[in-house]
């Protein structure tokens, strides 16, 4: 049990996945000027992460045996359609669900954090169930990191910051704090 | 558009004037992942140019038969297909940088910056163009993480290129080439192009 619990808050907070791996930079800078969208997008991503994480664990046991080398070629496809089928399956049964995800979904898919879940689960040779518990750490831990980004942002926003250090410099240099704090939790488990 | 494309201008354009880190950042991931020194930089912008001339060129040669709507299918296709040669290139060749980057070569794939050359400008120009196109980008891209990896290098670990620079009192700040460093080069180096930018703006 502790082992899983392990893989699932190393992924969450100790090696955050934008904050300390910096996958999935575009999404955290582009959505991050809003809370809702943030807490949104943070959803989707948890949610393509886990269809990943299944997809890649399938590949890997039953297809990438007998062809390693098209292993890049296999994640991008077959995660890409799947996520496009799931789509198509929530839009026709949950309406609302897929109003709350919907824009974000074709949007992720191609995102370096879903192929590096992927490709970290694949290295690690990591079980299903330690790929899925694996990515819902790294789901958390980049919904985790958007909400906070995006919190700080809107209070940002109200201050008078200067007008030459505004937009891309600031976000950066605010990521940076963070992911300054995030290290702190490096001394959380001993192993 | 009347004005004239050349194969100098399409070059030298990716350089600096829309260098594609500074100016568009795009391909952020892999600018501040793998840039904790100059060589990694070097070899990260270096493998992104190679992808990005191949499948430019490829893509550029065979605009007239992809068909439209399955295009960025075909653009990640190809994409990949550059990648997975280039990781096994470069472990054959330089196997303890491609230890040092792992799973980041593989990440090429995703790198926005590439697929958006293909887009907006492989698919629509000739070869040659595109190629120059592709060429520039990539040199700008290259060029921009070698200036991160130098900056968090220096810092960092007091050398560069692995020889010392300072004299051994000298303590490095280890922050720069820990993930923080990234974020805070990256946000220094865009703050001092927007000064350069505007100081420039105020003269004219």
């Amino acid at each position: 049990m502790s082992h899983f619990l392990w893989i699932f808050v190393s992924a969450a907070v100790i090696n955050n996945f934008t904050l300390s791996y910096f996958l999935g930079l575009c999404p955290f800078f582009g959505v991050s000027g809003r809370l809702d969208t943030a807490l949104r997008m943070g959803f989707a991503n948890l949610f393509v992460l886990t269809i990943t994480s299944f997809c890649a664990w399938f590949l890997n046991v039953f297809v990438l045996v007998h062809a390693p080398y098209l292993r890049l070629i296999s994640f991008i496809f077959v995660i890409a359609s799947s996520v496009q089928l799931v789509e198509m399956i929530i839009k026709k049964t949950s309406p609302a669900l897929f109003r709350a995800l919907g824009i974000f979904l074709p949007l992720i898919t191609t995102n370096c954090a879903i192929l590096g879940l992927a490709l970290f689960q694949t290295n690690r040779d990591y079980s299903l169930m330690e790929g899925l518990v694996f990515a819902w750490g790294a789901g958390v831990g980049l919904t985790l990191a958007l909400v906070i980004m995006a919190g700080i942002r809107v209070e940002v926003s109200m201050q008078d910051v200067p007008k030459l250090i505004r937009g891309a410099a600031l976000n950066f240099i605010i990521a940076g704090m963070l992911s300054l704090a995030f290290m702190g939790f490096a001394g959380l488990f001993s192993q | 558009m009347t004005q004239q494309k050349s194969f100098q201008t399409e070059l030298i354009k990716g350089l600096w004037r829309e260098n594609p880190v500074f100016v568009a950042v795009l391909g952020l991931c892999p600018a501040l992942a793998v840039t904790n020194s100059l060589a990694n930089g070097l070899a990260m912008g270096l493998a992104t140019l190679a992808v990005l001339v191949g499948s430019s060129c490829l893509v550029s040669g065979l605009r007239h038969f992809i068909p439209k709507p399955v295009r960025i299918s075909v653009f990640i296709l190809i994409i990949a297909t550059f990648v997975t040669a280039v990781d096994y290139v470069l472990a054959a060749t330089l196997p303890d940088i491609h230890k040092e980057l792992g799973a980041f070569i593989s990440l090429i794939v995703v790198n926005c910056l590439i697929l958006g050359r293909q887009e907006s400008f492989a698919s629509k120009n000739p070869m040659w163009l595109s190629i120059a196109d592709a060429a520039g980008m990539g040199g700008g891209f290259t060029l921009a993480l070698v200036m991160i990896g130098g900056v968090r290098e220096v810092l960092g670990s007091g050398s560069i290129l692995g020889f010392p620079l300072f004299s051994d009192d000298f303590v490095p700040w280890v922050v720069m080439v820990m993930p923080p460093g990234g974020f805070f080069t990256m946000g220094l180096l865009l703050l001092i192009m927007a000064f350069v930018t505007e100081n420039r703006r105020r003269k004219t």
